[in-house]
């Protein structure tokens, strides 16, 4: 007999535990199913920037929504996760650069990020940690940084102490559209009936998407990170650099997390490393931008799975071919910061159908031609259940 | 052209293992923290002291200068790159570090005889300036000849404990006592070691012997170790039963062992299991040293603690098995013998670690600091435990810090077991173990690079 509920979420990263604490606050009864620990990928091993800027503007209205929940995690979820509402500082080398960040706080003007631009001079009298040599920057106030190991545990505690049923080690291998709903099967054997289904499962999220005739360009991408020892009070805010290169945020207990570079994948795909050439070249930009790290030493490197798409925007929204089914991956590096907000939308969707927040940009059937489209899945049909995982490489 | 074979570690195993792959025409290259050869047992004095190899090395010390000489016989055949640290590993090269220089070095056979370091579990005031690890205070006096302090008291267990508090009397220090651990009781294991190898039992003995009779308290069944003194050490207390003593000192030595090396089996990408043994998680591989990725060998205590003979005997049998698998003529006949010596000295492996167990309920008080340099004591990790219901030692690491600085898990790595074990009622076996990151240990920032090469 399978179990029964009103809403099953594939993955336990932060799309799925936020969206299982905001169903199941609202009386909804969830079962939230993980191949792994809850937060033990993208979710819980990120660099940790809690950003707006930057954004296409497409994304601000999602990145408004999230932007209001992170001040009140310790209310929602029990602890704050180190959040710093620090701000965030964008560089600019150049004159070139500073021209695209001119031309971005104009582009988003209308979103109310309040984006001050700095010229060289107030840059090097406000941020004289930064090598002189940069030419500007542009400054967001409101934006921060947390500790992404911390937010990804607590909402998945929080959930569970919210009568989510989380089910950790429970791989989904297949599901199944009912003439009502869906069932669900697992690596495990327990199965499951729902009326909902939310797949959440970031980088492994295109199987689900295609099980549903919605096939997806994602590609995974490594980002790289590197750690120094703690040391004392530095960077007071969270950085950024225009085109990319590297972006630097202070711990509270003191160690600078730097990113940039892409990792190497291992034999498991669900892991990755950084190359060496990869970690040195972040940590000498970093001796470079930051001279007072000098004589830092570097002592841990990591890398994370994070789902991409081609045009950079995540698939968030409901399902074009089987209705109960909603799609939340492929956040491009950029997750973390959207996904409490992300966790409201998808609630929003199981409970009326709409969200009051502009996501048709995120929609899956912008990548479909025409003619696919059509080509739905009659319901019942059996052809949600997945191949053998040795024949098709799915992760498990 | 294939490139060359890299040797991890100049120790006994290294050393073996390069000797033998010379033979067969092959030129590794040997990579070691260390400024000279010999590794951690047949460590050399970083300037000549004046001291004999006999006075440095003991009963030793013919074999010290055996593989010294051996090694200096190889030189102008391999590449020996002393004072060199591979900080990481991924797609078939390495990353080395030599003065603040990085070079990847592109190898073809991976032999990782990187050795052990003490195994310690926390007890109150174990982070006192004065108390160092048993290994630490044998190379301060092997490599530098100075002593740890002036009345030196040496507690915990395994063969280094006596070893090196015998060092420390034939150098001319006080020993204040000798703290074992385990129960006398264990002691009578040594009978069955005696039948395996009696050389090294009589060994122990003497030194035990020798020890008695200078005078040196020596106790057995220590538990509940707690340094005295704010500052430095000023003495230790510990109980025996209920009863409680207390030794004045102004140094502690400390291990509980030893503990294989294995980041760079991880980051090479190992599979690893639970040996019950050395309760630890360690890489798996055949009886000649294969690892479960193929090219990839590893010998010698890193791979799980033998001792400086076995380490010999399995460097040598490691490199047969590279040259083997390399379609290179190898002597079929001597990898059988040394897997039979290696299958013995294992049966006395087996009996040491009876006599020297590790202890098994080593209560963590809960202001015990348990990982310094995040500066997290055990109730913190306890509490972190509880919070996030963690049953997971990575998990665990995520939500606590414990494990995540300078030191990367690699001296407080048994206390966090420990303790997640206890408080999720689970075995150390069903914790795991930290995942290996590198660097292997901490780089500068600054860290150049040499263009990029490939052994010849
Ligand atoms: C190194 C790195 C740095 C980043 N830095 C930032 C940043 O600074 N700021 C920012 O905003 N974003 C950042 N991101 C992006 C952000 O982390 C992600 O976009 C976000 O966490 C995605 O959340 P998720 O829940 O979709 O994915 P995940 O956290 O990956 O969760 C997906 C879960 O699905 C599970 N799953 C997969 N398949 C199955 C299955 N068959 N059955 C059951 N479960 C399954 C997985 O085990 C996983 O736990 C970064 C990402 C990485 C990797």
């Amino acid at each position: 007999m399978s179990a029964r509920f009103d809403v099953a979420i594939i993955g336990g990263g932060l799309v799925g535990t936020s969206a299982a604490l905001s169903l199941a606050r609202s009386g909804r009864s969830v079962v939230l199913l993980d191949k792994g620990f809850c937060g033990a990928q993208a979710s819980g091993v990120n660099y940790g920037g809690v950003r707006r800027q930057g954004r296409p503007p497409e994304q601000l209205p999602l990145a408004q929504r999230a932007h209001g929940i992170w001040p009140e995690l310790a209310r929602l979820i029990g602890i704050d996760g180190e959040f710093i509402r620090s701000g965030h500082l964008k560089l600019a080398r150049d004159e070139a650069d500073m021209a695209t960040l001119e031309a971005y706080a104009a582009r988003v003007a209308e979103f109310g990020l309040d984006l001050e631009l700095i010229g060289r001079n107030s840059l090097a009298e406000r941020f004289g940690w930064v090598n002189s040599s940069l030419c500007g920057a542009s400054f967001c106030a409101g934006d921060g940084h947390a500790n992404p190991r911390l937010v990804a545990s607590g909402f998945a505690i929080a959930a569970r102490r919210t009568g989510v049923d989380v089910r950790e080690k429970t791989a989904v291998t297949g599901f199944l559209r009912l003439a009502e709903g869906f069932s669900l099967e697992t690596e495990t054997g327990a199965t499951f009936s729902v009326r909902y289904l939310v797949n959440a499962a970031g980088a492994w999220a295109d199987t689900f998407a295609a099980l549903a005739g919605e096939p997806v360009p994602l590609t995974r991408i490594y980002p790289s990170m590197i750690v120094t020892e703690p040391v004392a009070p530095l960077m007071s805010v969270n950085i950024g650099m225009e085109g990319g290169g590297i972006y630097a945020r202070q711990a509270p207990h003191g160690s600078c997390i730097i990113g940039g570079e892409r990792g190497a994948v291992l034999e498991n795909p669900d892991f990755s490393r950084p190359t060496g050439e990869g970690a040195r070249t972040i940590m000498n930009r970093t001796a470079e931008i930051f001279p007072a790290l000098k004589h830092a030493q570097a002592i841990r490197f990591w890398s994370g799975t994070e789902g991409a798409m081609p045009d950079r925007n995540p698939v968030l929204g409901l399902s074009s071919t089987m209705p109960g089914l909603i799609h939340a991956f492929g956040f491009t590096g950029a997750g973390f910061q959207l996904a409490p907000g992300v966790g409201e939308v998808i609630a929003d969707l199981v409970r009326m159908g709409e969200t009051n927040t502009a996501i048709d940009a995120f929609s899956i059937d912008r990548f479909f031609a025409p003619t696919t489209k059509t080509a739905r899945i009659p319901y019942g049909s059996g052809a949600g259940l997945l191949p053998q995982p040795e024949k098709t490489g799915v992760p498990s | 052209m294939k490139p060359a074979p890299l040797i991890v570690g100049a120790g006994p195993a290294g050393i073996r293992a390069a000797a033998t792959l010379v033979r067969a025409g092959l030129r590794p290259v040997v990579v070691d923290e260390a400024p000279a050869p010999g590794g951690q047992i047949y460590r050399q004095p970083l300037v000549p002291d004046g001291r004999s190899p006999e006075a440095r090395y003991g009963s030793e010390a013919g074999k010290a200068q055996r593989l010294h000489a051996e090694f200096a016989g190889l030189l102008n055949r391999i590449d020996y790159r002393p004072e060199t640290l591979v900080w990481n590993l991924g797609q078939g090269a390495a990353d080395l570090m030599h003065a603040e220089k990085t070079t990847r070095l592109a190898y073809d056979g991976l032999l990782l005889a990187a050795g052990a370091t003490d195994r310690i579990l926390p007890f109150p005031g174990w982070t006192t300036s004065g108390v160092f690890t048993l290994g630490g205070a044998q190379i301060a006096l092997k490599a530098q000849g100075v002593s740890i302090g002036e009345r030196v008291v040496f507690a915990g267990s395994g063969p280094l404990l006596y070893l090196v508090a015998w060092q420390y009397l034939t150098a001319g220090v006080r020993v204040a006592g000798v703290l074992e651990c385990a129960p006398f009781s264990a002691k009578f294991n040594l009978v069955q070691g005696f039948f395996h190898e009696p050389r090294t039992v009589l060994l122990g003995l003497r030194y035990a012997a020798a020890l008695r009779m200078a005078g040196v308290p020596m106790r057995f069944g220590a538990s509940d170790l707690a340094v005295a003194g704010e500052t430095r050490v000023t003495g230790i207390g510990w109980q025996e039963g209920r009863r409680k003593y207390h030794l004045a000192c102004d140094a502690i030595g400390f291990a509980l062992g030893l503990k294989p090396e294995t980041q760079l089996a991880d980051l090479a990408g190992c599979a690893f299991a639970f040996s019950p043994r050395d309760c630890a998680h360690l890489p798996t591989r055949d009886g000649a040293g294969r690892s479960s990725v193929a090219g990839t060998y590893i010998a010698g205590d890193g791979a799980g603690i033998m001792g400086a003979d076995a380490a010999e005997r399995a460097g040598e049998r490691a490199a047969l098995a590279l040259i083997e698998d390399r379609a290179l003529p190898f002597d079929a006949a001597r990898a059988i013998l040394l897997e039979k010596q290696l299958a013995t000295m294992s049966r006395f492996r087996d009996a040491m670690a009876k006599a020297f167990p590790f202890p098994e309920d080593w209560s963590i008080a809960d202001e015990t600091l348990i990982c310094r340099c995040e500066e997290i004591a055990a109730g913190e990790a306890r509490a972190a435990i509880r919070q996030f219901g963690s049953t997971e030692i990575n998990r665990l690491k995520a939500v606590s810090r414990l494990g995540m600085g300078r030191c990367q898990g690699r001296v407080c790595g048994a206390g966090i077991a420990e303790i997640l074990a206890e408080e999720s009622g689970q075995s150390l076996a069903a914790v795991g173990r930290l995942r290996g990151q590198a660097p292997v240990k901490p780089v500068p920032l600054t860290l150049l690079d040499t263009l990029p090469e490939a052994a010849e």
